[in-house]
């Protein structure tokens, strides 16, 4: 099992993403996903990263579940100050101290934070302690900065169990 | 068409076109650039996610069955934003683009830009 | 009435497009300008999407998939060469 799939995890990924492009789950097209999703990650055996595995899926869905909400209800507020006179925002850098390990879970962090209305990520130290956040309007840069540790770094903490 | 599936996906369209259009004047409008990075990757995120949707649901009830081949622009295009953002901003950092006068901590820009821990005295906790 | 908000969608999609056309021309810095690229690509995706909906045909996602995967990788290999004066080292 372990030979036939190298990475588990992308090869359901293929298998989804063959099916969804051509848009049928007819025996043939199945069974081409099926060819993809083993022969592509044997392909790619050699350039393999040991990534940090996802201790917890459930709590995972429910991390993109609340990331999503998120995204839709914080840009109605982010659309409101762009067309509002710019005068009055506060653009500010601020930095995080991570308390996450590994690249991958700081990645997820980094891009959850891009991608909620805003904040961009815009750098990490080179020793993956401090990640650089810029906001579009920051008020109140210590409720910031603990609002982002507890709603997303905690339970990305939890889910890879680091 | 069912008049209401017809009144939800015409409102789908016309809030995707307004996300879109907003990205565009904000990229326009803003004063520096790490504040017009913020327009774009998510105004525009949520407007493009808006039109698939309604193009996902427009093309199910057209052609019956389910049509989900548009998820993968949207799936592609929500881990992809984050990632050009992040190395946009990489590249001004890089630059040392002129940053608005009214910013807070312009200061940590240089020490982005190393790549360094922020100064002691900038700590806001332990 | 789905024509109707299909057409005004198409034509925030093309006003918004001529925004980010004005703002490749003024910069003013190498950012800004690929920034704009990158919004413009992300707007042609939806300007092609939009155009298939009203032809009614689906012909036209795999343009739509092919602009979001070539798009990103230009605004990454641009982003490179600013940063490193080279793309593949």
């Amino acid at each position: 099992m372990r030979f036939l799939f190298p990475m588990p995890f992308q090869s359901l990924v293929l298998f989804i993403v063959w099916l969804l492009l051509s848009e049928s789950v007819e025996p043939g097209h199945i069974v081409l996903a099926t060819i993809l999703a083993i022969g592509i990650p044997q392909m790619l055996r050699g350039v393999q990263v040991n990534s940090m595995a996802i201790q917890k899926p459930f709590l995972a869905l429910l991390y993109a579940i609340k990331v999503f909400g998120d995204i839709v209800f914080a840009n109605f507020e982010v659309a409101v100050q762009v067309l509002g006179p710019s005068k009055n925002l506060k653009p500010g850098f601020f930095a995080i101290p991570l308390d996450l390990k590994g690249e991958f879970p700081i990645t997820i962090l980094a891009s959850t934070i891009c991608l909620t209305p805003g904040t961009v990520s815009a750098e990490v130290s080179s020793d993956q302690k401090w990640l650089y956040v810029h906001a579009l309007n920051l008020v109140d840069e210590a409720e910031t900065i603990e609002g982002i540790k507890t709603r997303y770094e905690k339970p990305l903490k939890e889910i890879f169990g680091c | 068409m069912n008049v209401y599936v017809e009144l939800i996906v015409s409102a789908l369209l016309i809030m995707g076109g307004l996300f879109v259009l907003l990205g565009s004047i904000g990229l326009l409008k803003l004063p520096d650039f790490y504040m017009r990075l913020h327009t774009p990757t998510k105004a525009t995120t949520l407007g493009m996610g808006a039109l698939l949707v309604a193009s996902m649901i427009i093309t199910s009830v057209r052609n019956g069955g389910l049509s989900a081949h548009e998820l993968l622009i949207s799936i592609f295009l929500f881990i992809t934003a984050p990632v050009s953002a992040m190395m946009l901003a990489k590249t001004a950092l890089h630059l040392q683009v002129k940053i608005a006068e009214n910013s807070r901590n312009p200061e940590l820009a240089d020490t982005a830009k190393q790549q360094e821990h922020p100064a002691q005295s900038e700590k806001t906790e332990g | 009435m789905l024509m109707m908000s299909l057409i005004t969608a198409t034509a925030m999609v093309v006003i918004a497009m001529c925004l980010n056309l004005f703002t490749l021309f003024k910069g003013p810095d190498q950012p800004d300008r690929i920034l704009a690229v990158d919004t413009m690509y992300i707007n042609s995706i939806a300007l092609i999407l939009l155009f298939g909906l009203i032809m009614g045909t689906s012909l036209y996602f795999e343009a739509a998939l092919l602009i979001a995967m070539l798009g990103f990788v230009s605004t990454a290999a641009l982003c490179k060469y600013v940063l490193r004066g080279d793309i593949i080292e």
